[in-house]
């Protein structure tokens, strides 16, 4: 492995992870808020254990999310110093305003987590509500930072000069809503489908049934109406796409061939040699319609960009095939859940139904990692869209490899950790969470 | 507006030594604490930083922000020529922040409680001594930006012997920073004899670690007494950190616990005054004789200008619910 491989998949682990946890600390805060505020309207003490078991899980994912996105600040100029030198100072102000929110939401955590007992409960209860707003606030800034890595805006490129720096205009540049959008919609599908999942498996166990079935009620809700709105935010994304990095949207769909009535190509193998795609699905005209609104414009592909400015097609292709399909389906059984609840149907309880959460567990997490392949591995081989390529960018530093080693060892190990914590506290819901349990212990 | 940022990233380092030291030292005095005290001085130490360690750290975040959108040259020179111990620093970051939080979190507690110390105290101990390595490296005019092998670009420019002295400084620094806290935040007074006991002992080793840099300065021909000493500020500061070191003793022998926190985070803060002061504008020293300064190596005027209003805007947030964040969890004594 060379060092610009390594530089590059040691930040493609770092955010992976980072991703994860910081999704889970953007929307746990939420439902622990929902629950909260059951809990403070109707006096049942389910809801006041539930919010705390959530709390629980929201400090370990804020340590961990804190902790990795602090390395990935470093990281930013560790492993890509002439990238940082050049847009630091353009596509800083969502950075800089990231760090106030960040700030607030360790200080509101600080406040929810200890504060049981402390202060005024409605207070107390704001204070949940404000960890995730600031969650949500950070996660809405540093995707406008990486949109403007997508659009650059906000500056001149003249001979090798960034003139006129605008950080206003380079924060608010034209990706930074369709994709922070789709961002925390994603969030929102992946965290309550993955939590709503878990549940569903401990009510099939049959312990700490009523419990359960809170938490799942609410994560469950969540995820399905967030995994409904996801596809109407995938399309404003598909065409802002189109408009502006339209070799990424070719790259996406293994298009090779500018035409009209361009086909939506489901499947297939991409042979980037001999620029075709084989085994493929074609459905006619379907790309056009997606990316322009009109069956009938052309699609620019693949052959008409040199060589040199493709992205790695089967990569996108496969990723964004992947994000797709794991979206559809899981829109598919919100559509499910939401008919069922809607119309009280005694099915909504059913084993095969929680059986399908359970599935669901993972479904979210990959379309949300293959979303961010599609986005990232698709922009290549810039890391400034059309302004820097990243073999540019990166440290003059040899020998990354063995840090990329170095920080997958860190990344898999807290997982591991993080996963070993999460077993714990489900099996312990009852001695420390369930009021209606009898092994409840109330100060344990 | 340049020099209001200036002005925040001396505060936000001055911040993040304080209270991330004071953070640090909570670990540092765990793991040198005996045996049979070591479970209460975790409890104090728990709920002296429980509610309040998260926000500590943040002010790393907005040094690391301000350097990167403010003064992206001197950002990037770091990131590349300090980048081993800044990956080790960020090792302790990760390891010490997670395995805090781990062992406070975890459900069940058992033998795994032991592993969480283990960690937690070990990279307190690590994270302030290459925190210090790399402040040492900023003005030893040993980064070379002209070297063509690797040891030299990139283990030389911070790896010696002046370094390793300002690490360990540095970590003393922090232990006594948290012995000197943790004072008030029981009430009981054999623990608190114990802890005054440590903190005595943290000053004598910090101050023998401050004779070690002079030596290890002189040595390498850092004419670090010329810039301490060398002018009125200097000597006032010294002079200042000197009393305040008199007062300390005096304010730890009557137990009064408010003098004795703002005595030494006012003596550290004379410190920081006294080691940086000199070199302003120059942030950085380089060995090729030249300097990276704030006040000419800074990010176009219209980002400085952005970022400042984002510092000014975000303290009217963040001020005023961290001081009462503090005040609210003040003396959390059981």
């Amino acid at each position: 492995m060379d060092d610009f491989l390594a530089a590059r998949s040691q930040m493609a682990m770092s955010l992976g992870f980072h991703i994860i946890f910081a999704c889970i600390g953007m929307v746990m805060p939420f439902f622990m808020s929902i629950s909260h505020f059951i809990y403070l309207k109707t006096g049942n003490v389910l809801y006041k254990g539930l919010t705390k078991a959530w709390s629980r899980g929201v400090a370990i994912f804020f340590a961990t999310g804190a902790v990795s996105g602090t390395m990935l600040s470093f990281e930013l100029g560790l492993l890509w110093p002439t990238f940082m030198e050049h847009a630091g100072p353009i596509f800083g102000m969502p950075f800089s305003l990231e760090g106030t929110a960040f700030f607030i939401e360790a200080i509101a955590l600080g406040f929810f987590l200890y504060g049981w007992g402390r202060f005024n409960r409605w207070f107390h209860w704001a204070t949940g509500v404000v960890v995730g707003l600031s969650g949500i606030a950070s996660g809405i800034l540093v995707v406008a930072a990486n949109a403007w890595m997508n659009s650059p805006a906000g500056f001149d490129y003249v001979d090798g000069q960034y003139l006129n720096i605008d950080p206003i205009a380079a924060m608010f540049n034209d990706a930074w809503f369709s994709q922070a959008l789709h961002m925390v919609l994603a969030a929102f599908v992946a965290t309550g489908f993955a939590v709503a999942g878990v549940h569903a498996l401990m009510l099939l166990k049959g312990k700490n049934t009523s419990f359960h079935h809170a938490a799942f009620r609410i994560a469950a809700l969540s995820a399905c109406i967030a995994a409904l709105l996801q596809p109407v935010s995938g399309d404003i994304s598909a065409k802002d796409v189109a408009k502006r990095q339209p070799v990424k949207l070719a790259a996406m769909e293994a298009h090779f061939d500018t035409e009209p009535r361009a086909p939506f190509i489901v499947g297939g193998i991409p042979d980037e040699e001999n620029d075709t795609v084989r085994y493929a699905l074609k459905i006619p005209g379907l790309l056009s319609f997606l990316a322009h609104g009109d069956v009938d414009k052309p699609v620019m592909g693949l052959k008409d960009v040199p060589r040199e400015n493709r992205p790695p097609v089967a990569v996108t292709h496969y990723a964004f095939q992947l994000m797709i399909g794991l979206g559809m389906l899981l829109a598919a059984l919100a559509v499910v859940y939401l008919y069922g609840l809607i119309r009280k149907r005694p099915w909504l309880s059913s084993r095969w139904l929680l059986r399908l959460f359970v599935v669901a567990i993972p479904m979210g997490y990959i379309a949300l990692e293959a979303g961010w392949t599609v986005t990232e591995v698709g922009r290549q081989p810039w890391i400034i869209h059309e302004v820097m390529r990243t073999a540019d960018a990166v440290t003059p530093m040899p020998g990354i490899v063995y840090s990329f080693y170095l920080f997958t060892a860190i990344f898999i190990s807290l997982s591991l950790i993080v996963i070993f914590l999460l077993y714990r506290q489900i099996k312990m819901v009852g001695r420390l969470y369930d009021p209606t349990d009898p092994e409840y212990q109330k100060n344990p | 507006m340049l020099y209001i940022v200036i002005a925040y990233l001396w505060a936000s380092i001055c911040l993040y030594i304080l209270l991330g030291g004071a953070d640090f030292g909570a670990g540092i005095v765990e793991l040198v604490s005996k045996p049979k005290h070591r479970k209460t001085v975790r409890n104090i130490m728990y709920d002296a930083i429980g509610p309040i360690w998260e926000a500590n750290h943040m002010w790393l975040i907005i040094a690391i922000v301000i350097l990167f959108v403010g003064f992206p040259e001197i950002y990037t020179t770091m990131s590349v020529y300090m980048h081993i111990p800044l990956v080790l620093m960020l090792l302790g970051i990760i390891a010490r922040g997670t395995a805090f939080a781990f062992r406070h979190y975890d459900a069940v507690t058992d033998e795994m409680q032991t592993v969480y110390s283990h960690v937690f105290t070990l990279s307190s101990l690590i994270t302030p001594f290459f925190l210090g390595i790399i402040a040492a490296a900023t003005v030893s005019r040993t980064i070379d930006t002209e070297a063509t092998d690797f040891l030299s670009a990139y283990v030389y420019s911070w790896l010696n012997p002046f370094g390793v002295s300002v690490g360990f400084f540095t970590v003393a620094i922090c232990g006594y920073l948290a012995a000197v806290f943790a004072v008030g935040q029981t009430a009981d007074a054999g623990h608190q004899r114990m802890l005054v006991r440590l903190a005595r002992a943290f000053i004598a080793i910090a101050v023998a670690c401050g004779g070690a840099v002079f030596v290890s300065a002189h040595r390498s021909g850092i004419p670090l007494v010329e810039w301490i000493v060398g002018d009125l500020w200097g000597q006032l500061a010294v002079l200042l950190a000197t009393l305040s070191l008199v007062a300390l003793f005096v304010a730890l022998n009557r137990r009064s616990v408010l003098w004795m926190r703002l005595l030494a985070g006012f003596q550290v803060v004379m410190i920081l005054f006294a080691a940086t002061y000199r070199h302003y504008p120059h942030l950085i020293l380089l060995k090729n004789g030249g300097d990276l300064s704030l006040t000419d190596h800074h990010g176009g005027l219209a980002s400085i200008d952005a970022l400042g209003w984002a510092l000014v805007l975000g303290s009217i947030f963040i001020l005023p619910a961290l001081f009462y964040l503090m005040y609210a969890f003040r003396g959390n004594r059981k």
